[in-house]
């Protein structure tokens, strides 16, 4: 697929067909009754503001700090999630898997674009383009090396193709140096891709 | 359907370029899309299995080439009309020309923030126990049917071993095209990549996929 950011960059200028189209839909959706222009707001800023990969951090953050509570995601993902208050819409069936010293997990949905909505919010287009889509299960190790990620030779790599509704969050490894931090500075080194696996979590010198 | 969206192994693609501080939205309207497709999924006149039904059954060329949000639109367009919501002239108009199809609910921005909690649960009692059980060596069937599956083509055929046992869940393979939930077992199959890929696949590597049991036999 194209890059959407290649589309509908010209701001200020004329409209674009696609602008222009779905501009139409929504009208002919509003005009019928069938969708609430005002519930189509809240749900762009649901996505834009509230949902998004800091909910996740606060998770992988209070795994890292807090043992029992990382026993229990890795156990029982969707519960443990929700205890935090990271529940629904595309993440109705939450499972946590952790990365090691030996085994780095990495997750993709080869079919479409499944992705853990309440904890990572919507996907960045390159979890959705072809490159990924088609290479992360048979080259993962290259695809960690276009994020520039090098991970050791013997380690385990284990892909998780999202092709139900079951949804993955990496748990990745806790950096060295970070003992006796607080859970909100642990969040602040969780990343979005740490938590998709294409990634590791900042370091925190 | 083995369609172009089933890319796993595809050649040809290119490098995965990430975005550094990528936008949630690339433009005002991949939202409008984005949020009309949600919203339209909430009136329960389609389910999201038919959702993705519409997407990969978009002509090859044209999934290809579109934007992802194109691709919704497109696939948004194709189910409004496929159910008589919204005739394609009535697009082109910009308005509506027909009377509106009465709909069992809408979503009113007063239950937007429940409705997203609530989500679309899929588990389901079972209705027979699990065929399977954790370490089971098995097979992915060699099915290729021309109507939705979940089932990607490059594990078909391969032995794997159950992982885990997710539990019972809607069947897409039958709820995509409304023909009921048909509840089947879940398991997480992991495959060796040479299992998969052959003897020049990356040492070290496996893939799981999320199956349901139709998909599966015993293999010894």
């Amino acid at each position: 697929m194209a890059e959407a950011h290649t589309h509908d960059r010209h701001e200020g200028s004329e409209l674009t067909e696609t602008q222009l189209r779905v501009r139409a839909l929504e009208s002919v959706l509003v005009e019928k009754g069938y969708v609430d222009p005002a519930a189509l707001d809240l749900l762009i800023e649901t996505y834009e503001t509230r949902v998004g990969p800091h909910n996740g951090a606060r998770v992988v953050a209070r795994a890292w700090a807090d043992e029992d509570y990382r026993r229990w995601l890795l156990s029982d993902g969707g519960a443990a999630i929700a205890a935090l208050g990271h529940v629904g819409r595309q993440g109705e069936n939450m499972v946590a898997v952790e990365n090691t010293p030996d085994v780095h997990n990495m997750v993709v949905c080869t079919l479409c674009s499944c992705y853990p909505w309440p904890v990572l919010g919507l996907p960045p287009v390159w979890y959705k383009s072809a490159p990924y889509r088609s290479r992360a299960v048979a080259d993962p190790r290259g695809v960690l090396r276009d994020f520039g990620v090098e991970l050791p030779a013997d380690t385990e790599v284990r892909v998780w193709d999202s092709t139900a509704e079951m949804r993955y969050l990496v748990v990745p490894m806790r950096p060295e140096g970070t003992d006796g931090w607080s859970e909100e500075d642990l969040a602040g080194l969780v990343t979005r891709d740490a938590m998709i696996g294409t990634g590791l979590p900042r370091s925190p010198r | 359907m083995n369609g172009v969206h089933d890319m796993g192994g595809a050649h040809g693609f290119g490098p995965v370029e990430p975005e550094p501080d990528e936008p949630v939205f690339h433009a005002g309207w991949e939202g409008r899309v984005f949020a009309m497709a949600v919203a339209m999924g909430m009136t329960g006149e389609w389910s999201l299995d038919a959702s993705r039904y519409a997407r990969e059954s978009l002509p090859p060329a044209q999934y290809l080439s579109s934007t992802y949000y194109e691709i919704w639109l497109a696939a948004l367009e194709r189910q409004l009309a496929d159910l008589d919501l919204v005739a394609p002239e009535e697009v082109v108009a910009g308005r509506s020309l027909h009377e509106p199809r009465p709909l069992a609910r809408t979503l009113p921005a007063s239950e937007v923030a429940a409705s997203l909690g609530r989500g679309g649960p899929t588990t389901r009692e079972a209705p027979r126990p699990a065929r399977f059980t954790a370490g089971d060596r098995v097979r992915a069937r060699n099915l290729n049917p021309a109507t939705h599956t979940r089932l990607p083509r490059y594990v078909r055929g391969h032995v794997g071993t159950v992982d885990r046992v997710h539990g019972c869940q809607v069947f897409p393979d039958t709820n995509a095209h409304g023909l009921g939930e048909d509840p089947q077992w879940l398991y997480a199959v992991r495959f060796d990549a040479r299992e998969l890929w052959g003897e020049d696949a990356q040492a070290g590597v496996s893939v799981s996929v999320d199956a349901f049991e139709p998909y599966l036999e015993p293999a010894s």
